[in-house]
């Protein structure tokens, strides 16, 4: 008898060490990708001498300055005029002063953060909504020359969008839709509507037509079954789709800087005009671009099980 | 509860004929069988007595009232699919009362008749489960009672037998005809099982290519099929046919097969010369040293109860049920003779059978 020892490892699943090399693998990727978002984390809590000192500073005394700049306007006093006004009333308040300034007002952060949100999800829930039940009418209908509809729509994402930034930009002041939330969700819309029917009918296409013929033999006219049966299946599609919309919308800077300026503008092409208001202030333009962030990661982490759960089609066999 | 009658109906995909002209009546409590074989538009027929489809022509009535063109929600009909069907997204107890949320019927009604439902199919336990889990039994149960909760005037079913494993299958069988029995619906099945039909049905339709070949009750189908291709499909083994070149007369009590002279049932009509076969049950055969039709043992098949002997004869291969005692060796010679009152002559041309006293008084289609 041989006293080899034989470890069972069966074909489909992977060894520990592969398994172990693996995680390695998507840890470092992990990581390699989340430094410039730290990056600008830790900026955004900087004071601006730390955020502009070489070599890069990695210990340093975090401040919230960087918020208190993003969020307010300031004017530059004199020591004296400072020393005679009553106590801070706030700690942005004291930072300011620390500064030789006062605060004037609220910045246009918020407002332009609540143009991004409207903008954004208004763009996204119409491109989802339009591209579901396009997508649901290509999958179960007989719709004349299909083949080069569907062609059509795709072919409008075969060009850059800013290809056409003159022309829309020409068309958009002509119909007064220049720096209005309404044009720049229409043209969000545009640009995703096509997205959004490919990557649906892809999904819809994958639910079998039984579950609405059940339901239209249940007693449910067919725009019924299409809301209680076709939709709920739907749902990890829909999630994935309103992401990648979501995501294109919310980030979309070139449109934005050549549409909006006044009082539609989105967050993107605010944020750096942060900049020039006294100085490089770069911990408030990190400051303003981390806050960006939230909401995309909010979402994302929400629908992140939607995303993960997969296509599953319980009852029905394959 | 009610029936259902189809006139002429006709449905046509592109220059595919997918049913042709079919008119039967399921009457009100019956157990139809659809028997189909795989392929060529099975299901077409369900699907327009469902309103899932529309016919290219013809009628469909349901109680008297012309339901052709009325919308699926508006029939009042049950749709027992193949696979199910069940909603992923409900649990049991949500699926069987999804038709009755659609009637707006109060909540508290809704639970007291999803529970009786899920009584009478013994599904009560699971009610609470998720439909994903389930062995596909428990689906077909769920289905079902999905189908009869709303009491509905007729149901359809698309062989929902079909993916459950053989064992199970049988076990189902028996359950389907004992529900039909306790609540007496109206329905059509269709599969392309010939043992299902047989078991289950009142009355089996056999469609060929979109024809209705026969209808009848299954006795009437095995016992007098109205054509080769019937006689063929129903049985296993199926009938026998032996060829023979012949005119046909009315009133003639025998035919001559391989020079020897059978005994046949007597004939009923005049039919001008030409290929026949002889049909014969392989049961409706016995062995005998004294007949003239002889042949040579081919191969058994031992059943227990009994066994299959196949005997090439000058006719062709025939395949005969006998006593499972007497074993047979290859090659040997054995005697045909077959049961006088059980035989079949049938016309190889149109395939149709020839009308003699074995099918009088029975339904010709």
């Amino acid at each position: 008898m041989s006293s080899v020892k034989t470890t069972a490892h069966s074909v489909v699943e992977p060894t520990p060490t592969v398994k172990r090399i693996a995680g390695a693998i998507v840890i470092l990727y992990a990581l390699v990708t989340m430094i410039p978002l730290a990056w600008i984390f830790l900026t955004s809590i900087k004071s601006p001498p730390d955020s502009i000192s070489y070599p890069p500073k990695i210990v340093f005394t975090p401040t919230l300055e960087g918020y208190c700049n993003l969020f307010t306007t300031r004017t530059r006093q004199t020591p004296d005029y400072i020393q005679a006004l009553p106590a801070p009333s706030s700690t942005c308040d004291e930072i300011t002063r620390g500064r030789n300034m006062v605060i004037a007002g609220p910045s246009n952060y918020w407002p332009r953060f609540g143009n991004s949100l409207l903008i954004a999800f208004g763009s996204t829930f119409l491109a989802v909504s339009l591209g579901t039940l396009a997508a649901y009418g290509f999958s179960r209908f007989r719709v004349p020359l299909a083949d080069d509809l569907l062609f059509f729509i795709l072919s409008t994402r075969m060009m850059p969008p800013i290809a056409v930034a003159i022309p829309i930009y020409l068309m958009y002041r002509q119909f007064g839709l220049s720096d209005t939330a309404l044009g720049m969700i229409l043209l969000y819309t545009a640009v995703n509507v096509s997205l959004a029917v490919w990557l649906l009918k892809g999904f819809i296409d994958e639910i079998p037509r039984e579950y609405e013929e059940a339901a239209m033999i249940d007693g449910y006219t067919r725009l019924q079954a299409f809301w209680k049966v076709v939709l709920p299946q739907a749902t990890t599609g829909i999630a994935a789709t309103a992401i990648f919309c979501l995501i294109f919308a919310w980030n979309e800077y070139a449109f934005a800087v050549l549409l909006t300026s006044g009082s539609a503008q989105t967050a993107p092409p605010f944020i750096p005009t942060i900049i020039g208001e006294g100085g490089q202030d770069w911990p408030a333009v990190a400051a303003g671009t981390t806050i960006f962030l939230v909401p995309i990661l909010v979402f994302t982490i929400v629908l992140r099980k939607q995303l993960l759960r997969g296509i599953t089609f319980g009852a029905v066999r394959k | 509860m009610s029936e259902i009658k189809i006139v002429n109906l006709r449905k046509q995909f592109g220059d595919f004929v997918a049913v042709e002209d079919s008119s039967f009546t399921v009457e009100d409590g019956e157990f139809l069988a659809l028997l189909v074989p795989s392929g060529c538009g099975k299901t077409t027929t369900l699907r327009m007595i469902a309103g899932l489809e529309l016919p290219t022509s013809g009628k469909i009535y349901l109680d008297g009232e012309d339901v052709t063109f009325n919308r699926a929600s508006a029939r009042d009909i049950a749709f027992v699919f193949q696979l199910f069907a069940l909603y992923p997204h409900m649990n049991v107890r949500r699926n069987i009362g999804f038709p009755l949320l659609s009637q707006g019927i109060a909540k508290a009604e809704i639970r007291a008749r999803v529970e009786e439902t899920a009584k009478l199919l013994r599904i009560d336990h699971i009610l609470d489960r998720s439909v994903s889990g389930l062995a596909g039994g428990d689906r077909q149960r769920v289905a079902l009672g999905r189908a009869i909760v709303r009491r509905p005037k007729c149901f359809l079913m698309d062989e929902p037998l079909g993916t459950l494993d053989a064992e199970f299958r049988e076990v189902m069988v028996h359950e389907l005809r004992e529900l039909h029995n306790r609540i007496h619906a109206t329905t059509v099945y269709v599969t392309h099982d010939q043992h299902e039909a047989m078991a289950m049905a009142d009355k089996i339709a056999v469609m060929n290519h979109g024809v209705i070949e026969q209808f009848g009750t299954p006795q009437e189908i095995y016992n007098r099929p109205a054509s080769m291709y019937v006689a063929d499909f129903i049985g296993s083994p199926p009938m026998n046919f032996m060829r023979f070149h012949s005119g046909l007369r009315r009133g003639m009590r025998s035919i001559v097969l391989d020079g020897h002279e059978v005994a046949v049932p007597e004939v009923g009509e005049d039919v001008a010369p030409g290929e026949m076969a002889l049909g014969v049950r392989p049961e409706h055969i016995r062995f005998s040293d004294q007949a003239p039709i002889r042949g040579a043992v081919y191969g058994s098949e031992y059943l227990g109860t009994n066994q299959i002997v196949a005997v090439e004869t000058a006719a062709g291969i025939v395949k005969a049920r006998v006593s499972a005692d007497r074993s047979f060796s290859l090659g040997e010679t054995v005697g045909l003779e077959f049961n006088p009152a059980k035989l079949a002559v049938f016309d190889c041309a149109s395939g149709r059978a020839i009308a003699s006293s074995l099918y009088a008084g029975a339904r010709h289609v």
